[in-house]
């Protein structure tokens, strides 16, 4: 196992880096989280508000149960603990994509508590990030500055919107540890149904928390909790791509080092990633920062969940990556490595076991984490609108096992199936691409080659490696269709090696 | 023919029913009142004539085939706190003048579903922020009670001062109005007239402009007793579109009254008493104890301790409800939009220094400050505690009492101008009101007597939560004994 942690070295000596996330995932749900407004993609600018959402006199938050039942499912898919009892604040700042002059969300007693993420990392290690809560909010509108030169629009389309905040402790060491874990979230995410983890529609999005410290440090936060052995942080806001993410980590790490060495202190701030110029830049100081005001919010009571619900959630919730990833490791047989790359999309998982029943798992398993995921990369797809029926891809693998066609044979086959030319049994009968497994056919084909190049012949009985020549024949005369095996094993006993 | 705007709600909805008169009749009668009245009272901040005579006819036509709701053909008046669809709505407030709500509220709705014509908005106290009704936008409204010692303009309470002086004054014959930390009963009391808050959650705070959510309650400023609990039951309603709004039923109260107070047992607080509290209004308390003791009830003594934290609590929930709940108020969708602005920050401060009058400033910087880092734990959550503590000294006195009596208010009606200097002086106005408030109790003032000057002076019944039943059988006891028939005389 490689060391987790990535070290950079300084000036003055080595540093770590320390990463905590906090992600901001849209809820997938037709109406947004306090008004029956619809939510949706693509609709007109303020097609998609309501009186509540635009913050007129007397309008009054009624919240959506469905959203608060994909927060509870969320929290489960965390293996967190659901808090029964929580309640709704108002942040109080003003802006002009904030129509009520305050976001409704939770600060003081969010509906999700405590829970972990396990993570695997590029090398097949694991590691665990604990999530210190979940909860709901308002997302806000959006404001156009590039319609006019000399005035803004707002589209409140998106105001109200619900927002699943999910915050992890620091507990991310590298660039890459912050990616996989988000890669991981999302797919958790996804496989709850709870948010779509479109990153290009902003649909998830995340603020990176990113300090510096010597080694020893975070090893001592750990022990005691006790956060002044961790360096100050930054938090580099909103950033939507997982390349974002790494670049901006390294470079805000970077950034902190030159400060620290040069005698300098971290401010604790905010700051934007810009990836034009591949740099973070301060957005606000502690000094600038709001105050928010946090108060509970007076025109939402409580909000309670009955343990019978949170039961049912439960029983409803489909199988979760690392028990499909166990169990693919368990019932199929495949490496770590290779139900991990299946189960990193849910529907790339259930394609593999509606291929893999009754066939080579292992062969299932190549044939769909290459082949099939290439093509439909190169097509702009990913498996949930894959053209290609997992039967056509079992019927190849059987066409494998059962010696019809060569493996060689089998990429030529798939060629003409993912064009659509019908099941692979059609295209090796259309094409003629069935193995020659007829020993009198190959011999025939051995003799004739042996008789051609007598003096090859003679040379093999000295150098026994140059039967490959003699088997890349035989394969040229039959067209590839010859099985190997039964060439090898022809060729053999005639050239008596 | 007798003059229509003298009959109470009661006689007026018999007298429809009866088709002794049309409800065109009786609109016409408000109408006339009101624009020989409105020049010198200012109740009224819009008057509805077209749409009133319309709503009118409509109900008359209902009668005419022997239909009609609760309050059919009734002529009444709106607190310009509700918003009416396609009616301006302003809250008594700069800020949205000219504002026309696309949308109902559901009080309103409500009485609109029962029959009621609408008259016109009335006057308040700018956004519910006020004890004399003299921060509107649109000036204060006049008390029609005067003085037997002096001519001088008496306020006629805030903040519901429109709906209690067009009650008063005859210019509706009840009054939808809405209460904070007093702004039905002390308005009432001021004016000789009924008021009630309702448990909180009893009316739905849906299409009201809020003021302090977890504080805010509607109900009707009438005549009498019986006028309260006829409109009272039209305006509460279960509202899934007020989250804070009670699942109940509403219960027809009209069979609480006339049942006498044999039996019940009616605590009388030591706290709530003032310095510088006139002899009349203590003698009225005295009085409202023997009443009712004459009737029957025993008269207990209890002790409410956290009474004197009340009216602090008040002013630290209330503006800090408030100073989040008009930010949106920002010069961005509607109401006032400052001119010339040269940035964003420019614009709200400008837009919102223009169009909020100066309490609702001082009430909205209060609650910006309590709020703030640093002091939230210090006044908010504090206050909030002490919100319990007042909750729970009602709490602790309900196994022994069945409804509580106290004075409405520490005066009679000041004159205009009086207490504008000192806004601390203004907000001891609400000294015995904020507690039923504070604790979302019913609460109701009823005229009991007069003071040397020959105001009104109210006493107050407080209830167990959802019991108005007792708090109108206490009433009615108190408005039958005390026989108030006096009205102010006609100077307008």
């Amino acid at each position: 196992m490689s060391d987790p942690v990535k070290t950079i070295d300084g000036r003055t000596g080595p540093w770590e880096i320390v990463l905590g996330l906090e992600v901001h995932a849209q809820v997938a749900s037709k109406a947004k989280l306090f008004s029956g407004a619809a939510v949706g993609f693509g609709a007109g600018p303020n097609e998609q508000v309501s009186l509540v959402d635009a913050g007129f006199p007397g309008m009054l938050p009624v919240l959506n149960r469905f959203c608060v039942e994909q927060a509870v499912r969320t929290g489960l898919g965390l293996r967190a603990k659901i808090n029964e009892k929580s309640q709704f604040d108002r942040k109080n700042y003003f802006y002009p994509d904030l129509p009520t002059g305050y976001q409704i969300s939770q600060l003081y007693h969010p509906i999700v508590g405590e829970g972990v993420v396990e993570v695997e990392r590029d090398d097949g290690s694991f590691f665990n990030v604990r999530i210190e809560r979940l909860h709901l909010e308002q997302d806000a509108g959006k404001l156009i500055h590039d319609l006019s030169p000399s005035e803004s629009y707002v589209d409140l389309n998106r105001a109200g919107t619900a927002l699943m905040e999910i915050v992890s402790r620091p507990d991310m060491r590298s660039p890459d540890e912050a990616v996989a874990y988000l890669k991981k979230l999302r797919t958790i995410l996804i496989y709850l149904g709870t948010c779509d983890g479109d990153m290009e529609k902003g649909n998830l999005r995340a603020d990176v928390n990113v300090s510096v410290c010597r080694p020893g440090q975070y090893e001592k936060y750990r022990e005691s909790g006790d956060f002044g052995h961790l360096g100050t942080r930054c938090e580099i806001k909103n950033v939507n791509s997982f390349r974002f993410i790494s670049q901006a980590i390294g470079y805000e790490a970077r950034r902190q080092i030159e400060i620290l060495e040069d005698g300098g202190v971290i401010d604790q701030e905010t700051r934007l990633y810009d990836p034009t110029a591949g740099e973070t830049r301060s957005m606000r100081s502690k000094e600038e920062a709001h105050d928010y005001r946090y108060f509970p919010d007076p025109d939402l009571l409580p909000l309670e969940i009955e343990r019978a619900w949170i039961e049912e959630i439960k029983a409803s919730l489909p199988e979760l990556p690392d028990d499909k990833r166990r169990r693919f490791m368990a019932d199929y047989g495949l490496s770590q490595y290779d139900a991990g790359v299946l189960i990193s999309e849910q529907a790339k998982a259930d394609y593999f076991e509606a291929a893999a029943k009754g066939r080579d798992a292992k062969l299932v398993s190549n044939w769909v984490t290459n082949e099939v995921s290439a093509r439909l990369t190169a097509d702009g797809k990913d498996f949930s609108d894959n053209p290609l029926p997992a039967a056509h891809v079992a019927q190849l693998v059987e066409l494998i096992e059962t010696n019809v066609i060569s493996s060689k044979i089998a990429k030529e086959v798939f060629d003409h199936v993912w064009n659509g030319e019908g099941s692979p049994a059609e295209v090796v009968e259309k094409h003629g691409l069935k193995q020659v497994t007829d020993t009198a056919a190959i011999e025939k084909a051995v003799d004739e080659i042996i008789a051609a190049n007598p003096d090859k012949a003679a040379a093999v009985a000295e150098k026994p490696q140059a039967i490959g020549w003699f088997v890349g024949q035989v394969m040229k005369a039959t067209g590839g269709k010859a099985n190997p095996a039964a060439v090898n094993e022809i060729l053999k006993a005639k050239l008596g090696l | 023919m007798t003059d229509l705007t003298k009959l109470t709600l009661k006689g007026a909805l018999d007298g429809l029913k009866a088709r002794d008169f049309s409800s065109e009749e009786i609109t016409r009668a408000f109408l006339s009142n009101i624009e020989a009245a409105n020049p010198t009272l200012n109740a009224y901040v819009e008057v509805t004539a077209d749409k009133a005579l319309d709503m009118a006819r409509a109900s008359d036509a209902r009668l005419a085939k022997g239909e009609g709701g609760a309050l059919e053909g009734a002529p009444l008046g709106i607190k310009d706190l509700f918003c009416t669809d396609g009616v301006q709505t302003t809250a008594g407030s700069n800020m949205l003048k000219g504002f026309v709500p696309p949308y109902e509220s559901t009080v309103t709705a409500n009485l609109w579903r029962d029959g009621a014509v609408m008259l016109g908005k009335l006057n308040m106290d700018e956004f519910a922020m006020g004890s004399s009704n003299e921060t509107s936008a649109f000036g204060p409204v006049v008390n029609p009670w005067k003085s037997k010692t002096s001519n001088a303009d008496l306020t006629p309470g805030g903040s519901s001062g429109g709906s209690a002086s067009a009650v008063a004054g005859e210019l509706c014959l009840a009054a939808t109005a809405s209460d904070t930390g007093g702004s039905i009963r002390q308005p009432a009391a001021f004016t000789g007239t009924v008021g009630i808050k309702p448990t909180y959650g009893r009316a739905s705070r849906f299409g009201m402009v809020a003021f302090a959510s977890s504080l805010d309650q509607a109900g009707p400023i009438t005549k009498t007793v019986e006028d309260a609990a006829i409109f009272l039951r039209s305006m509460c309603s279960f509202d899934p579109k007020d989250s804070t709004s009670l699942d109940v039923e509403t219960p027809d109260w009209t069979q609480a009254l006339g049942k006498g107070v044999k039996g019940l047992r009616i605590g009388i607080p030591s706290e709530y008493v003032v310095d510088g509290m006139p002899a009349e209004q203590m003698e009225l308390w005295e009085q409202g104890k023997t009443w009712l003791r004459e009737a029957g009830a025993e008269i207990v003594d209890i002790s409410l301790p956290h009474t004197k934290y009340a009216l602090p609590t008040y002013y630290i929930i209330a503006p800090a409800e408030a100073s989040s709940n008009l930010a949106r108020y920002d010069g961005m969708r509607f109401g006032h939009r400052a001119e010339g602005a040269k940035s964003l920050t420019d614009l709200y401060e400008t837009s919102r220094a223009e169009g909020f009058g100066k309490e609702v400033q001082r009430r909205l910087t209060i609650g910006a400050y309590v709020l703030s880092a640093g002091f939230y734990d210090a006044y908010y959550v504090k206050a909030l505690k002490v919100r319990r503590r007042i909750a729970q000294d009602f709490d602790a006195v309900w196994d022994r009492v069945d409804a509580i009596l106290t004075p409405s208010t520490p005066s009679a009606a000041f004159a205009l101008g009086d207490k504008q200097i000192d806004p601390v002086t203004m907000y001891l106005n609400d000294v015995f009101t904020v507690t039923a408030n504070l604790a979302g109790l019913p609460g109701i003032s009823v005229p009991a007597g007069v003071d040397s000057g020959g105001l009104p002076l109210g006493l107050q019944v407080i209830g167990k939560a959802l019991d108005e039943a007792t708090v109108f059988q206490v009433a009615d006891a108190l408005e039958q004994a005390a026989g108030f028939v006096a009205k102010p005389e006609k100077w307008w």
